[in-house]
């Protein structure tokens, strides 16, 4: 470890992932240590075996598709750009008066609205902007324990889909999904101080 | 006494004795705590006498710290707070209402009484003289300091807290201090000989506690109302929002173990290791140290008393069954807690069984409920908000340590899916998949709790690792090579849950040697380390505690090394690390092929250098185990034959390179 290095310039492309993100010098300069040591063979990227290898995740229920999360799509490579990105999401959220930020630059990663649709791309897992209920199962049947039974879950499921589900077209999409979610206070509930 | 004769030190007397007092009062209260815990440990046929002892050594503890001059109120505080999880664990049930009920009537007792005293003091003006100016400035003081405390209190903390104390908070915390019964009871038993204005002071001192109360008390609520504070929300939870929330705590748990995030859970974890190796052993009886289900606990009460309400508003019983519910889930642990069961004990005649209940009324939102308490039940908790149970030294069935095994599982079963169907290798290369193994190399062997106990210890830094993950690289790469090599049981050895894999890696070519300076970050106590190097002790745990479900996944080939892996897994007594040389004589079929050979050498190598004697084991292991790991690791010495075998060089120098890693891990 006494080749780490503290400095900013090790870090590709600092000032876009600042812009991007958010993030102040010393949480990205904390992050790239935390990615540079889960990276062992040091290809400088993350592959999922790096992740898997985070003892905690594994009796995380959501472990893998959190895991799978912060893959972009099809891709088996994590490169640090990728990895703040997503931790981005998990930003806390500062209370800035609506007024100043520029209408025209992109809502911050770290907004309610991105919050949730990560959660939601979480369920999401084919990606088609729905929430079926096979795939709301599968989501329980991650979340819950073996003495559940399956009958058990699948009407869980169907309640689920039902109660959110105001369209009727049997799946819950990202408004129906907020508006479920809509008392609940998630900018606390996804945040981590540490990455303020 | 006097200013005359006030000195120097007097001032640091003052200040000394506030610490003497207070710290002593509470050692006073601990050492009772301990003594009280300690004794209910052993009145199983007594049951008798457990509230008696209860209140006894309360009130020795207070006696104690009086007769030593030290603060008795804290004394008996903190008997309370030590003993609490330790006595409510040993006492019977019975005792455990009885105490509670009684401390409640005597509390509110000598509360009304010390209100009347405090009323009648106030009419009998002998007892008092009056001073305006100590009162007013009194009542002036108490609220301006007050509100000076807290400020600065909530702008240090404001520091570390995610969601900062606002305004308003600190205006109602500010505004609610009110002072009560115990200002008065010490200011009555001052000494007028000593203190000649004590009746001042007595004076003062119920006129401040009567404005607190009364004024105080009684505005505080419209003054919330009128700040409009964020009152805690009532509405009951739909479905969606109480999944979705459990969601987020795994989602959130989960990033912050990539971030490696330890924050404050650190210190409790630390305590509460402590807490579970030694104060747990010697406190709480033994049975009781066992029988600690949350889960099922909390299920057990929702059911049972939803089943009495719903009785009790005269649901009809063995009525039409129109619910779509399923039958309650089938509960694996001992108690037979079936809600027809429950009832049948308390003597109803009721016949609850959930699939008769009554759609009269409103049958969805029966339905809701009971969807609530199957869900409540059912899911995961995330680690936040569990509280740690893992146990190091009992085979407990611990909720958590069950909930870990099961997730665990799951996962694992998942990941062997999926790189089943995907014949994907990534990034390595066919010519070497075993070499690249090495990489997982433990940073520090903390992975076997992790692997079980889902919290990272705090100590060893982010560089956490579960060796799980390694042998499911091994188990992919082995996957994509099946076709070529023979070494599909290797591969259900590697699929260890813990320790295993820094002795299962061979050295990786590329990288491995960056991988190697990683220093562990030395663990506080040599106990720790034991347990969390696995490859210092030379123990293995051949315990079969095998879940049959877990035997039913995995393909025949590797049961043996799944049955292996998951009996580490669930013998969490032991330190992992000892299963680090058992698993790695699984496969003592001497196979040509190199790849048995490689993981073989580490158990072999180290075992000389560390020279562990069975007596390593941890507490609550047999010793039979450790005489059956013996003849295990005399079997690896045949092997270390086949090594010259090996026609790959770099697997021998990689070897070596682990047991350089090994050493140079060794604490």
């Amino acid at each position: 470890m006494g080749s780490r290095s503290s400095h900013a310039a090790v870090i590709p492309d600092v000032d876009t992932i600042r812009r991007e993100t958010g993030f102040s010098q010393a949480s990205l300069l904390r992050l790239h240590h935390r990615f540079r040591a889960l990276d062992r063979d040091k290809k400088g990227y993350l592959s999922r075996m790096d992740l898997q290898q985070i003892g905690a995740l594994a009796v995380n229920p959501l472990g893998d598709c959190i895991i799978d999360s912060f893959f972009p799509s099809r891709s088996q490579r994590l490169d640090f750009s990728g990895f703040v990105r997503v931790l981005a999401h998990f930003r806390p959220v500062e209370e800035e008066s609506p007024g100043i930020r520029d209408p025209k630059q992109p809502e911050p990663l770290n907004s309610r609205m991105n919050k949730l649709r990560f959660a939601f791309q979480l369920y999401d897992l084919d990606g088609d902007g729905l929430i079926s209920r096979q795939e709301m199962l599968q989501v329980l049947r991650l979340m819950v324990g073996v003495q559940v039974t399956e009958e058990q879950l699948e009407s869980i499921a169907d309640r689920t889909v039902q109660e959110a589900d105001e369209d009727g077209d049997g799946a819950v999409s990202f408004l129906e999904f907020t508006k479920s979610l809509e008392k609940m206070n998630i900018e606390q509930k996804m945040s981590i101080r540490i990455l303020k | 006494m006097g200013s005359a004769n006030v000195q120097a030190t007097d001032y640091l007397k003052g200040v000394a004795s506030l610490f003497v007092v207070s710290l002593g009062g509470a050692a006073v209260g601990l050492v009772f705590a301990f003594l009280l815990a300690l004794t209910t440990r052993f009145t199983k046929r007594v049951r008798i006498i457990e509230p008696l002892l209860v209140f006894l050594i309360a009130y020795a503890a207070y006696l104690t710290a009086e007769m030593a001059s030290l603060s008795a109120i804290l004394a008996v505080t903190m008997c309370g707070l030590g003993c609490k999880k330790y006595v409510e664990a040993n006492i019977s049930h019975k005792s455990r209402t009885a105490v509670k009920y009684t401390m409640k009537t005597l509390a509110s007792c000598a509360e009304t009484v010390i209100f009347m005293l405090l009323g009648i003091s106030a009419v009998d003006s002998s007892k008092w003289a009056w001073d305006s100016g100590l009162v007013l400035g009194t009542l002036f003081f108490i609220l301006f300091f007050r509100a000076i405390g807290v400020v600065l209190q909530t702008w240090m903390l404001n520091q570390f807290r995610l969601v900062p104390l606002d305004k308003i908070d600190q205006v109602v915390m500010s505004y609610g201090g009110l002072r009560g019964a115990v200002a008065f009871a010490l200011v009555i038993l001052l000494d007028r000989t000593k203190v000649p204005a004590k009746d001042y002071f007595v004076a003062t001192t119920i006129v401040v506690v009567f404005f607190t109360v009364i004024v105080q008390g009684l505005t505080i609520k419209p003054l919330v109302k009128w700040l409009k504070v964020k009152r805690s929300e009532h509405h009951k939870p739909t479905l969606n929002q109480e999944l979705h929330e459990h969601t987020f705590d795994h989602i959130l748990a989960a990033v912050e173990d990539v971030v490696g995030h330890h924050g404050y859970h650190y210190w409790r974890d630390r305590w509460e290791q402590f807490d579970k190796k030694y104060l747990s052993q010697l406190l709480m009886r033994r049975s009781a140290y066992r029988i600690r289900d949350q889960i099922w606990d909390v299920y057990y009460r929702l059911n049972i008393r939803d089943a009495i309400s719903f009785v009790d508003q005269g649901g009809h019983i063995l009525s039409s069954a129109g619910l779509t519910l399923p039958s309650m889930p089938s509960r694996n642990s001992a108690a037979e807690t079936s809600v027809t069961n429950l009832l049948r004990e308390s003597g109803s005649g009721a016949c609850l069984d959930l699939q008769v209940i009554d759609t009269v009324r409103s049958g969805r939102d029966r339905e809701d409920a009971v969807m609530h308490h199957l869900l409540c039940g059912g899911l995961y908790k995330p680690r936040r908000r569990y509280k740690a149970s893992c146990s190091r030294h009992f085979i407990s069935e611990d909720a958590q340590e069950r909930q870990d095994k099961e997730v665990f599982q799951q996962n694992m079963k998942r990941r062997l899916e999926s790189f089943k169907s995907t014949k994907h290798n990534i990034c390595f290369t066919k010519s070497k998949p075993r070499l690249r193994k090495t990489g997982r190399k433990k940073k520090d062997g903390v992975a076997n709790t992790e692997a079980t106990n889902g919290k990272p210890p705090r100590d060893l830094g982010f560089q956490d690792t579960a060796a799980v993950i390694l042998t499911m690289e091994s188990e992919e790469e082995e996957e994509s090579d099946s076709s070529e090599t023979e070494k599909e049981d290797d591969e259900g050895i590697i699929f260890v849950a813990r320790a295993t894999s820094e002795v299962l890696q061979e050295g990786k070519v590329s990288g491995s040697l960056e991988v190697c300076p990683s220093p562990r970050i030395i663990p506080p106590s040599p106990t720790c380390a034991e347990k969390e190097l696995p490859w210092k002790s030379g123990q293995g745990d051949l315990a079969v505690y095998v879940s049959s479900e877990t035997t039913k996944i995995v393909p025949v080939d590797m049961q043996t090394g799944w049955n292996q892996s998951m009996s580490s897994l669930e013998s969490l007594a032991s330190p992992p690390c000892t299963q680090a040389p058992t698993l790695t004589c699984l496969p003592l079929h001497p196979l040509g092929a190199e790849e048995p050979q490689a993981p073989l050498h580490l158990p072999s190598d180290p075992r000389p250098s560390f020279a562990f004697p069975p007596s390593l084991a941890k507490a609550g292991r047999s010793h039979s185990e450790s005489s059956a790991d013996i003849p295990q690791q005399q079997e690896l010495q045949p092997l270390m034959g086949h090594k010259d075998h090996t026609h790959l060089s770099p697997r021998t120098a990689n070897s070596h390179w682990c047991i350089q890693f090994n050493r140079s891990g060794r604490l």
